[in-house]
């Protein structure tokens, strides 16, 4: 098969919006079996059908429940994602999403504001002034795509947990949801919202967070698969009740760790 | 059970397969053929080389469908490969039945087998290339799932992911021992037709 131009070792960027589209949702399809049972050697070991497609999936996403669960066990509040050298920046970064680079979200910085909502003290909203002048850090890490790949990037911003205290935060909530421009959203656990490097991003490699990763602001989860690292983020929620998320809704698994 | 049915004596054949490792057996090849499955559909969303898994053969029919079965069927791969190991350790059979390897058979014993001269009149007995490649793969085995764990939790078990190179790394190791294992089934497979007794011996024991 010819390769076309990659980014990175391994990903090819046009292949990355082709799996991301067809990677969107069709009511039609059903969701785990579609093609699987023509998997030869199943047939061979039970007969032509012998896994209801609807039966399996319940099963299938009992199990991915319970791995929820083992996940935030194995999860390590302490545990930092290893740090690299500027020298091991992935240079360009990936533009990863379910749409094209061209149909990213424009989010106007003068007019954005901040919604903050759920189980904490302050419900005012934030302009961008007021969370760029919070105390930011800075980590290069490793993103790791839930496809397989991974690149390095540099972000900055305020840690999270900072800004839970800020607002006021019951930390004693369950959960974060995140809500976002176009729609994305997802839910993660207040450990992994507590975590050091769980950071709210305003910046890429110390330059003003471009549309492409995400302006006006990006959570950078390092110890979550990539797609629990939320772009475009328009509103924040502390919370007792999970609220999902967009590929979590479809199958993924929830919890995502690293 | 087995023991006393090989020293009594009175049955034509003995037991050459107790049934702990029939059981283990088979789940065992259940449950790989879903890993491998699935994993091939994992591995096409992101290939490491320039080809794709046909969707065919593939299970789980996209990316989260096929993760969904991968991070299911481990449970019961690496239940099974534990109490597989374990057994395999606490009754000797590792002991008595794949040690030990001598370089020097293995190469007579290949011979012999590519040329249709190796006996198999005593199946209670593995030969060297048997030996060699039944340890060989229960090393394997361990590797996938270390690599595979690597892989899945590189931050948790980041001493581990770098032991394996790290991250990206660890996805080639996992990926090569998949290769050698479906290299080993496409032997283990054909061998198994051609002595058919084998494979009776692994469903009835005998």
């Amino acid at each position: 098969m010819p390769r076309t131009r990659t980014i990175i070792p391994g990903v090819d960027k046009k292949l990355l919006i082709k799996d991301a589209a067809k990677l969107l949702p069709d009511p039609t399809r059903r969701l785990l079996l579609r093609g699987g049972l023509s998997l030869g050697a199943l047939a061979v070991l039970g007969g032509c059908d012998i896994v209801d497609s609807d039966a399996a999936e319940g099963v299938l996403r009992k199990i991915s429940k319970f791995n929820d669960g083992v996940q935030a066990l194995l999860f390590n509040p302490n545990a930092l994602a290893p740090e690299y050298p500027e020298s091991k920046i992935t240079r360009p970064f990936p533009f990863n999403g379910y749409y094209a680079e061209d149909e990213a979200p424009e989010v106007d910085g003068k007019t954005y504001k901040l919604e903050v909502g759920g189980m904490i003290d302050n419900k005012e909203p934030w302009t961008l002034d007021q969370l760029y002048a919070l105390p930011q850090v800075s980590q290069i890490t490793r993103h790791v795509c839930v496809e397989g790949w991974s690149a390095s990037g540099s972000w900055q911003g305020v840690q999270l947990s900072e800004f839970l205290k800020r607002i006021g935060a019951d930390t004693r909530a369950k959960y974060v949801w995140f809500q976002c421009a176009e729609g994305y959203s997802n839910t993660i656990d207040m450990p992994t919202a507590l975590h050091p490097q769980t950071q709210l991003s305003f910046k890429f490699d110390n330059q003003i967070l471009p549309r492409k990763y995400g302006f006006p602001m990006k959570c950078r989860i390092p110890t979550k698969l990539g797609f629990k690292n939320p772009k475009y983020i328009a509103a924040i929620y502390v919370q007792n009740n999970d609220a999902g998320g967009y590929w979590e809704n479809q199958g993924y698994n929830w919890f995502s760790g690293l | 059970m087995a023991s006393i049915d090989t020293r009594a004596g009175t049955h034509p054949h003995p037991v050459i397969h107790p049934v702990w490792v029939r059981l283990t057996h088979w789940i065992n090849a259940f449950a790989m053929l879903v890993m491998i499955g699935s994993g091939w559909e994992i591995y096409n969303a992101s290939p490491l080389f320039g080809f794709r898994f046909p969707g065919s053969i593939t299970l789980g029919g996209w990316l989260a469908g096929a993760l969904l079965w991968h991070f299911a069927a481990m449970w019961l791969l690496a239940v099974n490969g534990i109490i597989y190991v374990a057994l395999g350790l606490a009754t000797g059979r590792f002991r008595t039945k794949l040690l030990p390897i001598n370089p020097g058979e293995v190469i007579a014993d290949t011979k012999a087998a590519l040329t249709f001269r190796l006996a198999h009149d005593d199946l209670s007995k593995y030969n060297s290339v048997q030996r060699l490649l039944y340890a060989g793969i229960i090393a394997v085995g361990v590797t996938i799932v270390l690599s595979g764990l690597a892989i899945w939790k590189p931050v948790q078990l980041q001493t581990q992911a770098a032991i394996f190179g790290g991250y990206d790394t660890a996805r080639y190791v996992h990926f090569f021992c998949m290769a050698a294992i479906v290299g080993f089934l496409v032997v283990h497979i054909l061998l198994a037709m051609i002595v058919p007794k084998s494979l009776r011996a692994m469903i009835t024991g005998r």
